[in-house]
């Protein structure tokens, strides 16, 4: 609103300057003051120009007539990348008969953690496999019911998975479900951390698994992912309306602040009824490109996190699982994942659990055989082999073709289209168009050049550029003052995308996290 | 066709042991062939504008000005023996007497300046950065066109080793590289730079009894050519006008203001480029058509630009509203097409490495630029152009005005609610 009227103030004045000036055309005195007043309005022009494009990141306006009025966050900045295969059609089942936890995937996790079960071991859905020496309290649980065939160790003996031969019927283990009602914090959050779904929530910074002992400012949960073929989260809750509604009570209670969800503004269709109508919580609308729908940047665009504050993030289908552990009394690792990509045949939903084994997830739906295999989306996800597994946080399986082929003049011009956000390619003008795209690097890393390229695709109040390069520097005090903290992997993979130097983005980010943790 | 080129380089491809020619290997290879490294660790895919592309785009918007800067050597060259005044006149002569001047120093400036290149490339280890493409085509645009050849390569040799190398490169500069080339000749060699008769080629004299003074090529390969299709040739006997004097636009202006200039020269003549003065900036329309070109592919900030001409406006209104001299009463519209402003805006103001890199520091230094480049200008009693030193000067301080914009950033980040 104060945006607008100082606009509106600036506008007045510069075009009251210019008839001013226009009126007072002569000679001598007159002329002094007429030049004076053009200068005044040449000042003025460029103060106006400032605020109305680089304003900010986000904002606030009226949405879709399903917003039903509520405050739509609409954010300027980003990038949709239209690919080919998208998931579609209804839920079907895949044959996977292999899980497996891979306890590297998470953030700060030992090496070697200490184990609960061994080799030819009998477990069922939710028994617990491991736990983080240095965090015991935080216990991980079986997605399945079966026999552990196989405790994989890589480099060192380091826990590289441990592997589940999957019931055909699932068999759980018994709880003891307090009632969230009546208990207390503290009983509430012992129970989560015996019952193996703790890991799935997490927390900001760092975006490693919540620290117990600290209570979070809020908790945000966003209803909707905008990165390339991700999954539509408004069919992936089909038949766990309850029990997601369930998870945000017990989330509520967790708190000292609300449970927020971020709601799709987008669409042309309001989201799902298990969205819009959850109780007990605070609902934000946004709209916009790519990364709208990342977490960290709702935040941003809601309420910062302050240096030394703590937020904690689920995922929609985390959400069910925490509920579902009160509405049914155990532990259900169950999942939608949106099996996508050019390179899938036929890209579909598929119901499994977490952990499932990548190479059973895409069979008989793969077109070529050396496509790479990602766990997660071609932005921030996890390149796997078929033998590995699908990630515990990620709900999507993208296959892409390897580019490792030569392009003659492939910088001026390239023999395939693909997706781009510079207006020098004609493929920058017909964004809707599904492209296929391969893994090429489409150039080689080179010093950083351009500027201004990656905030044109970050939705937040951040110069990212110069946060890495306070990275590369070591230079700790830019880094926490550059709001490096109030990033993850996956809001700065777009600008890592757009990188015209090829650079290394989410890797540094990285780097620059892990010394903040280690520091604080 | 593909697999015959890579085969062929393969075969050629020298021992990773001897650094130098690999390297030069290296770049020519990458230069007919994106490599075929795929990505690891961090994003899957990549947008497909990478840093060869970025400086092919400003190099091609710089075309139509070399076209027309090349034309505009030779008509200058005419006009002032009096010969061809047409537009068509002599066409052939005048193309070819600019190409006679421009190509060696384009030639020049590429070998010499990617001979460096490609000398600190092996020295370190890494692929030879594109950088120079860009520079290396600006700066024959920027120099007088009877620059001595050893000159210019001294003062490449300055601004390559000292204003890139020794910083780490391509990305790692401080100032302006084509800028800091033709201030090391302004400073080191100001006679060939300065004074009223530099920017017209081949003559003795620019003033009473100079003379046309042509080279071997031109009298002994062109005439014979020339007189082989039956057309006309260089005269060699043909001598400067009364009156002519050879003097820029901007140099009028500083000694008698507009009423100077227009007896000389009309607005149109001005705009369209029949004046001395560089190769590059003397065609306005065609400058204006390479910044749109670059502005709205995004290669160029056009928030550098637009705040430069804004900066301009405000200080030639300023200077209007003053008045103390002829200079400073040129109505401030007449500016633009006098002198190197819109080359400057253009091409050598953008450059994302000099400039200041946040949005917000973007706005300030372009303002800055036109505001100091204005001053200089017109109040400078030496030398009547002040974009060079403007430019340059606001390179030194982006890291200043990207300090405060960052501050700024900093400071609103500390007041989050806890």
């Amino acid at each position: 609103m104060k945006q607008k009227q100082l606009l509106k103030t600036n506008l007045v004045l510069a075009l009251a300057l210019l008839a001013q000036s226009a009126y007072a055309h002569g000679s001598g005195g007159g002329a002094t003051l007429h030049y004076l007043l053009m200068a005044l309005a040449t000042l003025v022009l460029l103060v106006l120009v400032v605020r109305l494009v680089d304003g900010g990141p986000s904002k606030s306006g009226n949405g879709p007539a399903y917003t039903g009025g509520g405050k739509v966050v609409k954010l300027t900045k980003g990038f949709d990348i239209s690919l080919k295969g998208a998931a579609q059609g209804s839920i079907s089942h895949q044959p996977v008969t292999h899980f497996a936890l891979e306890p590297a995937q998470f953030i700060g996790m030992s090496p070697i953690p200490k184990l609960l079960v061994q080799e030819e071991d009998t477990v069922k859905a939710g028994d617990l496999l491991f736990f983080d020496k240095k965090r015991p309290e935080i216990k991980y649980a079986a997605p399945v019911s079966g026999q552990v065939i196989e405790v994989r160790r890589g480099a060192k003996r380091a826990i590289d998975a441990v592997v589940i031969l999957a019931d055909k019927e699932m068999v759980y283990r018994s709880l003891d479900v307090v009632d969230p009602e009546k208990a207390t914090r503290e009983e509430l959050v012992a129970f989560l951390l015996e019952s193996g779904v703790w890991p799935m929530i997490r927390q900001r910074p760092y975006n490693v698994v919540a620290n117990p002992e600290v209570t979070p400012r809020d908790i945000y949960i966003s209803t909707f992912d905008t990165a390339p073929l991700a999954p539509d989260l408004n069919v992936v809750l089909d038949g766990k309306e309850a029990a997601f509604q369930k998870g945000l009570d017990v989330l509520a209670k967790l708190t000292s602040g609300k449970v927020h969800l971020g709601l799709d503004a987008n669409g042309k269709k309001a989201p799902a009824a298990v969205y819009t109508e959850a109780k007990g919580v605070e609902k934000v609308w946004f709209s916009g490109p790519h990364p709208a729908g990342n977490v960290g940047v709702q935040i941003h665009n809601t309420q910062p996190v302050a240096n030394g504050g703590v937020v904690w993030t689920l995922g929609v289908q985390d959400v069910a699982t925490l509920g579902a552990l009160f509405t049914e009394g155990r532990f259900n690792a169950s999942r939608v994942v949106a099996v996508a990509g050019p390179e899938i045949e036929k890209p579909c939903y598929v119901q499994t659990y977490i952990g499932a084994n990548m190479g059973d997830l895409v069979k008989g739906n793969l077109d070529e055989d050396d496509a790479r295999l990602i766990s997660g989306d071609v932005l921030s996800g996890t390149k796997v082999s078929p033998k590995s597994f699908l990630g515990f946080y990620d709900d999507q399986v993208t296959a892409v073709e390897e580019g490792d082929d030569f392009d003659l003049f492939g910088w001026l011009v390239p023999e395939k289209s693909r997706p781009t956000v510079s207006r020098t390619y004609l493929s920058y003008f017909t964004p809707k168009r599904k492209f296929k795209i391969d893994t090429n690097t489409r150039g080689e890393r080179r010093a950083f050049v351009v500027t201004g390229q990656y905030e044109d695709v970050l939705p937040m109040n951040i110069y990212p550029q110069h946060a890495i390069k306070a990275v590369i520097n070591g230079d700790y005090e830019n880094m926490e003052g550059l709001g490096l903290k109030e990033m993850v992997e996956e809001d700065i993979a777009l600008c890592e995308f757009a990188c015209t130097s090829k650079q290394p983005l989410q890797q540094l980010l990285r780097e620059g996290l892990d010394l903040m943790q280690s520091e604080e | 066709m593909k697999k015959a080129l890579l085969n062929f380089f393969s075969r050629i491809e020298p021992d990773k042991s001897k650094r130098l020619l690999h390297t030069a290997y290296d770049a020519f290879f990458t230069f007919a062939f994106t490599p075929n490294h795929v990505t690891k660790d961090g994003v899957h895919v990549r947008d497909g504008m990478d840093l060869k592309r970025l400086m092919v785009f400003v190099v091609l918007a710089l075309q139509l000005s070399y076209v027309m800067g090349t034309y505009n050597i030779g008509h200058q060259h005419f006009v002032a023996l009096g010969q061809y005044l047409g537009f068509w006149e002599g066409f052939h002569l005048k193309l070819s007497y600019g190409l006679v001047k421009l190509l060696p120093m384009y030639v020049v400036s590429m070998v010499v300046g990617l001979g460096i290149e490609f000398y600190f490339a092996s020295k370190k280890g890494h692929a030879v950065e594109e950088g120079y493409l860009v520079t290396g085509a600006l700066i024959p645009l920027i120099m007088p066109p009877d620059l001595p050849l050893w000159i210019l390569s001294v003062a490449i040799i300055f601004a390559v080793i000292i204003g890139k190398e020794a910083f780490g490169g391509t990305g790692m500069n401080v100032v302006n590289i084509a800028l800091l080339a033709r201030v090391f000749v302004f400073f080191a060699y100001p006679g060939t730079i300065s004074g009223d008769e530099v920017w017209v080629a081949g003559l003795t004299k620019a003033g009473a009894g100079g003379v046309a003074d042509y080279g071997w090529f031109t009298m002994h390969v062109l005439n014979p050519l020339f007189s082989a299709f039956g057309w006309a040739g260089f005269d060699p006997t043909a001598a400067v006008v009364d009156g002519y004097t050879g003097a820029t636009p901007l140099a009028l202006a500083a000694k008698g203001g507009w009423e100077a200039v227009s007896q000389v020269y009309t607005p149109s003549q001005m705009f369209w480029g029949a004046i001395p003065g560089s190769a590059g900036e003397t065609g306005k329309p065609f400058i204006i058509l390479g910044a749109l070109m670059l502005a709205l592919t995004g290669v160029a900030s056009w928030r550098i630009m637009l705040s430069m001409v804004l900066g301009m406006s405000f200080m030639g209104l300023l200077f209007n509203a003053w008045g103390f001299n002829a200079f400073m009463q040129i109505p401030w519209y007449y500016h633009f097409s006098m002198g190197s402003f819109l080359f400057a805006m253009a091409f050598m103001a953008t450059d994302p490495v000099t400039a200041a890199s946040t949005n917000r520091g973007k706005w300030i230094y372009g303002f800055l630029i036109g505001v100091i480049g204005m001053i200089v200008r017109v109040m400078n009693p030496a030398y009547p152009e002040g974009w060079m030193l403007a430019i340059l000067f606001l390179n030194v301080f982006a890291p200043l005005i990207d300090y405060f914009v960052l501050q700024g950033n900093i400071k609103k980040r500390l007041k989050y609610a806890q």
